[in-house]
């Protein structure tokens, strides 16, 4: 078996995201490749080459890769697949976004956000917003595969020593065409990696409280998510959300301020270590899943608890 | 412009789901169904398109049991103006549906499919990249800002770093994301008005297309219970719980 993973990167750095997709390769067991494709992403493709347990990085260095435009990646991977039995990405935006394409033009299923591999063909995923976990075996020829990233550690970026070998460009399809990014900066952690979140939901009640949040994380070394109803309400940019449909997290701590805890929410978290809740509402559902539920009003809570660490 | 926007039924939103007792799948008997979240996004976002005047008509589309008609009823008091059903088991997977969906493309000729980017049943979040691949159209996922002037589609794509704008040009495939606008609700009169607007059902035959499942559901579980927390009565308490019994700090 050869397992091919497509590389999440900005053309500077490899994503962590791919350690994780590399984790389940491992997992699968076989001869492990990584696709690095992008634009003046040479550095990326040596730090690719030293990922531990990588046997080969197919570099494709091209300008119609430099944004990782769907319509240009698809027929790129679709030109080196041959051979593989499995194709990995991680369950980002930037996984999800590109490898459905590529299971259709092969005529193959493909199995999404997958938290365990129990052999290679058969994986556990998530379905129901994490209320229900299905074993599903695939008989396809290729299995192409999203990695949910907290479910699998990440191998060490280092230790090893694969060869890099270019692979030809396909070209610009001329289908999309990159504007820019509006992309939040931060020097916290990412929330996806970080030990510690303290997310802010609703009973914030503004953006501008968020800031009580960001003076404990900045306390304990956390990255600041939210609900969704924070993010709808304007509190804080779409990139904050955790849950269902936004980023799943798996820190040591998690702690949930002013969230109430549907269902959606707790699917992206319920698989923290430790999960504190502070809320003034006691019938509030995410005291069923908090190891510590303190009830309290946030504005007096939060200043507290950043006063004590 | 035609606009498809295809509709799923789904477990409705608020509705703790429970496993069947024999691991086959969740428990649907019985239980409140709904309109995918996401694809009443994706309709709200085609009849806005219509009201503006840049689309002429919105194509409901649903593959599934004869229910899922009850979900296309409802786009089609929302405000789209008619629906096609195409008969098939509730567990199409997504290969199929984008199969399905190419051929009602290439029989409907709408300049835009519309799509929420993901069902809240099974979270596959794959078929509308699928279609855009098996169509060879330009796909825009994860829709939170829509523009259109002539052929020309402007798109603002939520990514996990944060905020992604990208060009293109129609015929195109959308999937939509949470933001992009917040759905109607149909009203009465509406709701009325829909019973009496042409629903067609289509077979899988009539579209040639195999929609038997590739995946084998090996088993649905439980996801493990999170043991009972405690209760602490004071910040101050909170920390020295932190600090000294889950020495996470």
């Amino acid at each position: 078996m050869s397992i091919l993973v497509l590389a999440e990167h900005d053309n500077n750095e490899l994503n962590p995201a791919t350690l994780n997709a590399v984790a389940a390769a491992a997992q699968i067991g076989g001869d492990i490749h990584i696709l690095v494709a992008g634009s003046g992403c040479g550095g990326v493709a040596d730090a690719a080459a030293k990922v531990a347990g990588v046997s080969k990085v197919l570099s494709a260095d091209s300008a119609e890769y430099a944004n990782g435009i769907a319509e240009n990646m698809i027929p790129l991977i679709m030109s080196v697949i041959d051979g593989y039995s499995h194709l990995l990405a991680p369950a980002t935006t930037y996984g999800k976004n590109i490898l459905p394409g590529v299971a259709a033009l092969k005529d193959v299923a493909q199995i999404s956000d997958i938290i365990r591999v129990d052999d290679a063909d058969t994986f556990q995923r998530p379905i129901y917003a994490g209320n229900a976990l299905a074993t599903v075996k695939s008989g396809e020829a290729l299995k192409v595969i999203t990695v949910r990233t907290t479910s699998f550690e990440a191998v060490a970026a280092d230790g090893g020593s694969a060869a890099v070998e270019a692979v030809g460009a396909t070209g610009d399809a001329g289908k999309t065409t990159f504007g820019k990014s509006e992309l939040s900066s931060s020097d916290r952690p990412e929330l996806t990696s970080a030990k510690i979140v303290i997310s802010g939901g609703r009973g914030m009640q503004d953006g501008s409280n968020f800031a009580m949040l960001e003076k404990v994380a900045d306390k304990l070394g956390a990255a600041v998510g939210a609900s969704r109803a924070a993010v709808d309400a304007g509190f804080v940019p779409n990139d904050y959300q955790v849950g269902q449909t936004g980023k799943v997290v798996a820190p040591d701590l998690y702690v949930a301020v002013g969230i109430s805890g549907a269902i959606q929410h707790l699917a992206g978290m319920k698989d923290s270590k430790v999960i504190v809740a502070i809320n003034k509402d006691e019938e509030a559902p995410i005291f069923q899943v908090a190891d510590y539920g303190l009830v309290d009003d946030l504005f007096s809570a939060v200043p507290q608890l950043e006063g004590e660490l | 412009m035609k606009i498809l926007v295809p509709v799923k039924r789904v477990i409705d939103y608020n509705v703790k789901v429970r496993v069947k007792a024999d691991q086959t799948g969740v428990e649907l008997a019985n239980v409140k169904m709904a309109m995918n979240p996401f694809d009443e996004i994706a309709v709200e976002q085609a009849i806005r398109l219509k009201e503006a005047g840049t689309a002429t008509e919105i194509v409901a589309v649903s593959i599934g049991p004869d229910q899922s008609q009850e979900t296309i009823r409802t786009a089609l008091a929302m405000g789209a103006d008619r629906g096609i059903h195409v008969p098939a088991s509730h567990d199409t997977e997504p290969l199929a549906v984008a199969k399905i969906l190419k051929a009602l493309v290439e029989k409907e000729a709408p300049g835009l499919v519309i799509l929420g980017k993901q069902a809240i049943d099974d979270d596959s979040n794959q078929t509308g990249q699928m279609l855009s691949a098996l169509l060879g159209w330009p796909q825009a996922t994860f829709a939170s800002g829509v523009e259109i002037a002539g052929d020309a589609l402007n798109v603002i794509r939520e990514v996990d770093g944060g905020l992604e704008h990208i060009s293109s040009k129609l015929p195109a495939v959308i999937t939509v994301d949470l933001r992009l606008n917040e759905p109607r609700y149909a009203s009465l009169p509406n709701i009325m008005k829909a019973k009496k607007k042409p629903l067609d059902q289509v077979s899988l035959d009539d579209l040639g297309v195999d929609a038997s499942q590739r995946l084998t559901v090996v088993k649905v579980e439980e996801p493990p219970a999170r043991e009972a927390g405690i209760t602490v009565a004071s910040v101050s308490e909170l920390v020295d719980k932190l600090k000294n019994e889950a020495k996470v700090i």
